[in-house]
């Protein structure tokens, strides 16, 4: 069986449909690589420096880290040489099964959060200034609550304007509560507060909103950490995941945002936002590659409902929709005759 | 991912060039090729990068080499040059209109900073005696409103607003109104933010700008953005007509190529640089800082312009000399410590200087530690500090009782210091890649050599 096949028939037997919202935020992403790799296999029958220059440039363009492509170049022209492959065309698949390598999660529940049953469940948000925090907030606190869980909200953002008038709006879109205190307080003892008030209320998970910051901001991140081991003291084994939250259109300092956060923060998942617009997926791949985190879920709007679990196999189908379909389309032929 | 910095990457590609009097074209391809990986991986979208390259080549094909330069440098100063030519323009010089008030319009996508570029603007006009007037025409996203009023509470000017059940082209309508009869001369107009492909969207702004007939309309984009900032820039030139845009988000520590992107792509100019999120943190773009950034060759010329009036150009120059004949004596330490002293908190000035930004965190510069090995070398005898090889056991057991330290602080230093002087004679690189940063005929730094290779003595 081939690549594609194999790839079609896991897709397959996953029985939910693609999502067409899922789909169509990625329609850029999937046209940048797929149509553009296409083209240069067609363009290209002999693979030589252009070619390979070329395919870097395809890749950088979809944000995809400049080492990651890199490497995959390398290893790319390796092949090339260990199987003396001369048509471009022969080493499209080849390019396909190393890309889809590069998103594919080692462990297959690594997108899912880890969230139980029967206690308390504390996320953290953390990441720079406007990914989308709070909205994600907002969209997970709707999307928990559609699941029947008792939800409460943190303001744990005391410092930009309006921070938490905002997490009040969606709290009442929602139908959750918002613990908060003044504009300037101190952001631990509002979530010491919050894990208090979830406590004593019996919430099954409590989200935590955090101002934006830079990660470079020293001070900042301190008292980000000081956050977090507040939580950690105030309800053992928590935060239960600590989600940093990226704006899809960021280039390769998200990189740089994800080692940060990861050092003083413990980030646990990816929230990959903004994807509906310009759905540069290509630093999913980057990051996969390079610092292990999985992306959980994708922001796709700025509705409530614009939130979709990360699927790698889904985001690879409509990636590589183009291709699948082409390579189906061939098989069929060949079967006809 | 280290980014290591191009100065220090393109370095083993101009060695072997040395000694040439002209550039010639595999010398440029060499550095080119270099010069393209560092402007992608500063997120340069790769079409802007491909142009710049070949501009680039063109220039500097045949070029003579001056007399001061390697081949290599003279590209890279031809690249400088370039770069913030091309990112040059009018800088912070905000419209006027004939009759106010004068209209600004604010647009972007989703968290880019407009509301708070809007709050910062404002302030900087008002620092101008200028009496701005804020609109909130965000009607969409939560507290947006509040947001803004938050803002206009710190900077005490007035918010205009008439809630989010009003559309956004009628708000703009009435704050121009209200604006002309309360007689404020500026009318900034926040609006909510937008993906540049949704076309409802898009077409609000349109009408806004219709009624409004702004004098400015600023794109606010995230220094951060990656390749797609040309998309995004092109597409709201190309459906408003900027005027010019504010990069905000420059305290990160991204490299910020999406500045390069977009005005390669606009040709609008950049007007503002956003360096925080307090109302205050709104500064002049300076071409040539963002292009030194985007190479990664850090603020070098900050540097430079520092340097200029701090150090002593005459002792400076005489330990060139001295170093250039491989001699570097305690005294030598001595005097480039204090000059180095002169320019500024320690920290500082290892944060404008390539690479060091990533270390300053772990380098932890302890002007008490650096006290200490001032006390070392002037606890040591004239004879010593002119030469080292007389330093045995006794002598070092002297100069840490002299000097309050420990034996082994000063048999670290010594080691150390012997391994700077072997690192001096490999020098004489450096002074040139310094040179390449002045202008020409301009201010001479010759014996920074040192600060910029200086580490701290004791862990
Ligand atoms: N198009 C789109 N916009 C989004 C998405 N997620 C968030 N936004 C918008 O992005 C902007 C910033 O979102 P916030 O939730 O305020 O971001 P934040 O990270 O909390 O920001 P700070 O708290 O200021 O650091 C808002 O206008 C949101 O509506 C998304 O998935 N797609
Ligand atoms: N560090 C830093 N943060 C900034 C800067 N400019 C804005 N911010 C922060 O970025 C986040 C988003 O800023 P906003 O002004 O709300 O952005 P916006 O474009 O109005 O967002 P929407 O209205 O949701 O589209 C906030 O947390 C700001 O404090 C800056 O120059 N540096
Ligand atoms: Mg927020
Ligand atoms: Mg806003």
């Amino acid at each position: 069986m081939s690549f594609f096949s194999k790839l079609r028939e896991a897709i397959v037997q996953k029985s939910e449909a693609v999502t067409q919202k899922f789909t169509d935020g990625l329609t850029k992403t999937r046209n940048l690589l797929v149509e553009k790799v296409e083209d240069l296999v067609r363009r290209y029958k002999k693979i030589d420096e252009d070619f390979f220059e070329e395919l870097e440039e395809i890749l950088i363009t979809a944000d995809v880290g400049v080492g990651t492509v890199m490497e995959l170049i390398d290893e790319l022209r390796g092949e090339v040489r260990r199987q003396k492959i001369e048509n471009a065309l022969d080493l499209q698949p080849i390019l396909s099964e190393k890309l889809v390598a590069l998103l594919k999660n080692e462990e297959a529940d690594a997108t899912s959060l880890q969230l139980e049953d029967g206690r308390l469940n504390v996320i953290l948000f953390v990441g720079v200034n406007g990914v989308g925090k709070t909205t994600t907030i907002g969209k997970m606190a709707h999307m928990f609550k559609q699941q029947g869980k008792k939800v409460l909200l943190a303001a744990g953002d005391t410092f930009r304007a309006a921070a938490i008038e905002q997490l009040e709006v969606w709290g009442e879109r929602v139908g959750v509560d918002v613990i908060k205190h003044q504009q300037g307080a101190d952001p631990a003892a509002v979530i010491y507060d919050a894990l208090q008030a979830a406590k004593s209320r019996g919430v099954d998970i409590l989200l935590c909103d955090t101002a934006g910051r830079l990660q470079n901001k020293v001070n900042l991140m301190e008292e980000l950490n000081k956050v977090y081991r507040v939580v950690q003291r105030e309800v053992p084994g928590a935060p239960h995941e600590v989600l940093l939250v990226l704006d899809a259109t960021t280039g390769q300092n998200a990189l740089s945002q994800a080692k940060t956060f990861g050092q003083s923060a413990g980030v646990t998942g990816i929230v990959l936002t903004k994807l509906d617009g310009t759905a540069k997926g290509g630093i999913v791949i980057a990051i996969r590659n390079e610092l292990k985190i999985p992306v959980k879920y994708v922001g796709l709007g700025e509705r409530m409902d614009d939130l979709q679990p990360f699927d790698p196999e889904q985001f690879v189908h409509a990636l590589f929709a183009g291709l699948i379909a082409e390579e189906a389309a061939e098989t069929a032929k060949q079967q006809q005759e | 991912m280290a980014f290591e910095s191009l100065a220090s990457r393109l370095q083993g590609a101009f060695d072997k060039l040395r000694g040439r009097g002209k550039i010639d074209e595999t010398a440029v391809n060499e550095a080119m090729r270099e010069v393209r990986l560092a402007l992608l991986e500063a997120d340069v979208n790769f079409k802007v990068v491909k142009e710049f390259i070949a501009r680039v080549k063109e220039r500097a094909v045949g070029q003579e080499v001056l007399k001061s330069l390697t081949p290599g440098q003279m590209v890279i100063k031809i690249v400088n040059e370039e770069l913030t030519a091309l990112m040059g323009g009018d800088v912070a010089k905000i419209a006027v209109a004939n009759r106010p008030p004068t209209v600004v319009m604010m647009v972007g996508l989703q968290g880019a900073g407009k509301t708070t570029s809007t709050g910062k603007l404002a302030k900087h006009l008002q620092k101008q005696n200028r009496k701005p007037l804020l609109v909130a025409a965000d009607i969409y996203r939560p507290a947006a409103i509040k947001q803004l009023q938050v803002l206009g509470e710190q900077i005490k000017a007035p918010v205009f607003s008439l809630g989010d059940q009003v559309s956004p082209v009628e708000i703009a309508r009435q704050a121009i109104e209200h604006a002309k009869e309360n007689h404020l001369d500026y009318v900034l107009i926040d609006t909510a933010g937008r993906l540049h492909i949704d076309e409802a969207l898009m077409e609000e702004l349109r009408q806004v700008r219709e009624v409004a007939k702004p004098d400015e309309i600023l794109l606010v984009v995230d220094a951060m953005t990656g390749q797609d900032a040309v998309n995004v820039a092109e597409s709201f030139n190309q459906q408003l007509e900027l005027t010019g845009v504010v990069l905000t988000k420059l305290d990160g520590d991204t490299r910020g190529g999406a500045a390069l992107s977009v005005k390669a792509v606009t040709g609008k100019p950049i007007k503002f640089a956003a360096m925080g999120e307090k109302l205050d943190a709104l500064e002049p773009f300076h071409p040539d800082r963002m292009a030194s950034r985007i190479l990664g060759m850090g603020d070098v010329l900050s540097l430079i312009e520092k340097a200029q009036e701090a150090v002593d150009t005459e002792k400076a120059k005489q330990m060139e000399r001295q170093m250039r004949q491989g001699e570097f004596t305690f005294d030598m330490f001595l005097d480039s410590m204090q000059q180095m002293r002169n320019l500024g908190p320690l920290e500082d000035i290892l944060g404008m200087l390539p690479g060091m930004n990533k270390l300053k965190g772990n380098m932890k510069v302890d002007e008490k530690q650096i006290g200490r090995v001032e006390a070392i070398v002037k606890s040591m005898t004239k004879a010593e500090r002119a030469n080292p090889d007389l330093l045995n056991a006794s002598r070092r057991k002297r100069i840490a009782a002299g000097s309050g330290t420990s034996i082994q602080e000063v048999n670290r230093f010594i080691k150390q210091f012997e391994d700077m002087k072997k690192m001096m004679k490999q020098f004489t690189g450096m002074t040139d890649k310094i040179k390449k940063k002045q202008k020409k005929g301009g201010l001479k730094m010759p014996g920074m050599n040192f600060p910029f290779n200086f580490k701290p003595p004791f862990k």
